[in-house]
């Protein structure tokens, strides 16, 4: 359960195939667009924050988590009708901010990526309520217990995706 | 050089962070309706709907041959209780037409218009936004099928939304329940206008109604009209729950006729007719005529039959009666059989206009639907023929 701190030399590195960087953000897109259609549930799951959380902690890389994290964002923007950038600042930030804590911290573990997943949701859904709020001017209402509620249940969900992308994640 | 090399990774998420807000804010300021589709959304749409697409296509034909060919439990008693709605609606038809050919007449009179629905194309539903900010759906058709924005979607139940975006084969539709959607409304019984407004939480409400005014729960609310994109008399829902509101105005809020957390196939208008009314020449026919039909006779030998039918309804011993009218086919292009949202449709738009817009003074324009290319009010008469094949009912009734 325990957050190790771990020195820089200490943390394995990963990367992903071409192809799994592709077609897992594509496919976690594709389902958050298509499952709330026919489980409405599903709508409080954001699977394309998860996938970003797991990308970036695997790969410690602050530059290549944002990038991916904004790619991820502006995707999901692009399936919307809101402006492009929600999402998309969004999922930069919380990219660059789980890969520079990947980088501090050893989670491998269940405990740690439950806790990290639960933070960075929560991070998530911060700067998407403030930038939708006072730059785009929507009317949004915030919640703190259905921003945890919902946090937690992404966290159980990432764990299961996480595990997912450890199978196909390559040491450096 | 050091300070830059030490804080790269920093001035590169505020570069990237800098110019994502900067492209929001640009879109922000543009006004959304104008604008041509950018192409990130073309290329993200056309990355994601083919796989929505094909799965629905997996769904679609998986359940149609579990429905169609091995569960069919439940489907004679089924048939039987169809059978016995189609009496009772046969009956309620006679009383509506007689409504509407008044109603027409006394339109005639006042030189109203209407408007009419007269081209729906059906769509399936394939996918979502992803987001809850965003509720809208994107549908299976788009401008290759002559989708337009602004558009009109709508279910038997009642209306869903209207077209925002179109592309090749797909296309964006803005939910009612979505916070930047309007909906000119207009209550059923009290005829009080307002706009209907999705809130944040996706629920729906009727704004812009003053507080000193009296509306009931359980009130049926219908499309006025005035938004340009519904035609006026469509169920939008039920008044569920009135309470004080901001400023001057009541709180409203509106149980959606459809469901728009579970759409699967929807209507797209994709032609409104605007004439003027006529009055019914022909004459109509009575309810006892139909339950006449209905009675037992001397069974009839078959070399007489045309005689029969040439003489009229009255020998349909037994058997179920029908709407002599051609029923709703699908069209070459896809459209949809239409007879459940017809019936509805007819059902909802025919009985506000009848008497409250004509006492009011207001130009009443009736939206009535009826079958696939067509969503026509007929000035014909109601005839009620024997329908010997009682399948239709079995054919529709797995879904």
């Amino acid at each position: 359960m325990a957050i190790t701190y771990t020195s820089g030399e200490q943390v394995e590195v990963y990367r992903f195939s071409i192809p799994a960087t592709v077609l897992i953000p594509l496919t976690a897109v594709f389902l958050q667009a298509w499952l709330p259609l026919r489980f409405p549930f599903f709508s409080i799951f954001d699977l394309p924050l998860l996938v970003v959380i797991g990308f970036a902690t695997a790969r410690r890389n602050p530059l290549a988590g944002l990038v991916t994290g904004g790619l991820i964002g502006i995707l999901q923007d692009a399936l919307t009708h809101q402006p492009i950038g929600l999402y998309g600042i969004s999922k930069t930030v919380v990219g660059f901010g789980a890969s520079s804590l990947g980088i501090k911290l050893d989670v491998e573990n269940v405990g740690a990526r439950f806790l990290l997943t639960i933070f960075f949701y929560v991070v998530h859904e911060v700067v998407y309520f403030m930038i939708a709020r006072g730059l785009v001017g929507l009317h949004m209402a915030w919640s703190w217990p259905h921003e945890l509620v919902s946090g937690v249940a992404n966290a159980a969900l990432g764990v299961l995706v996480f595990m997912l992308l450890d199978r196909v994640k390559q040491r450096t | 050089m050091d300070v830059l090399g030490r804080y790269r990774n920093l001035i590169v998420l505020v570069g990237v962070l800098f110019a994502q807000v900067l492209g929001l804010a640009v879109q922000v300021r543009r006004t959304t309706d104008s604008e041509p589709t950018r192409l990130i959304r073309v290329w993200a749409v056309g990355a994601v709907t083919p796989l929505e697409k094909a799965l629905v296509w997996v769904q679609t034909s998986t359940g149609s041959i579990w429905h169609n060919y091995f569960y069919l439990r439940g489907v004679r008693a089924e048939n039987r209780s169809l059978k016995q709605q189609i009496e009772r609606m046969s009956l309620e038809q006679v009383r509506m037409s007689q409504d509407a050919d008044q109603a027409r007449r006394l339109q005639a009179l006042l030189a109203f218009k209407e408007q009419f629905i007269s081209q729906t194309m059906a769509a399936q539903v394939i996918g979502g936004s992803g987001s809850e900010l965003s509720r809208s759906v994107y549908i299976d058709k788009g401008y290759n099928d002559g989708i337009k924005t602004d558009m009109a979607v709508i279910t038997a139940d009642g209306i869903v939304g209207k077209v925002l975006r179109v592309y090749r084969s797909t296309s964006l539709v803005l939910l009612i329940d979505d916070q930047t959607s309007g909906v000119g409304a207009i209550l059923d019984k009290t005829r009080v206008q307002g706009i209907l407004r999705g809130t944040p939480g996706g629920e729906v409400e009727l704004e812009k109604v003053m507080s000193d005014e009296t509306v009931p729960a359980g009130e049926q609310v219908l499309t006025s009209g005035g938004d340009g994109v519904f035609p006026k008399g469509l169920l939008v829902g039920l008044v569920t729950k009135v309470s004080p509101g901001s400023e001057l105005f009541l709180k409203i809020h509106v149980h959606p006729a459809a469901n728009l957390s579970r759409l699967e196939e929807v209507l797209v208008v994709t032609k409104i007719d605007e004439r003027q009314a006529e009055p019914d020449q022909t004459g109509s026919v009575r309810a006892v005529d139909i339950l006449a039909g209905r009675l037992p006779g001397v069974p009839t030998k078959p070399e007489n039959s045309e005689k029969q039918d040439s003489s009229g309804p009255a020998s349909g011993a037994g058997s179920d009666t029908k709407p002599a009218t051609a029923p709703p086919q699908a069209s070459a292009d896809g459209e949809m059989p239409a007879a459940k949202p017809a019936a509805k449709l007819a059902k909802t738009a025919s009985s506000p206009e009848t008497g409250a817009a004509s006492a009011s003074g207001v130009p009443a324009t009736r939206a009535t639907a009826t079958s696939a290319n067509t969503l026509k009010a007929s000035p014909k008469p109601v005839k009620i023929v024997v329908e010997p094949k009682p399948q239709t009912a079995v054919q529709d009734s797995p879904h």
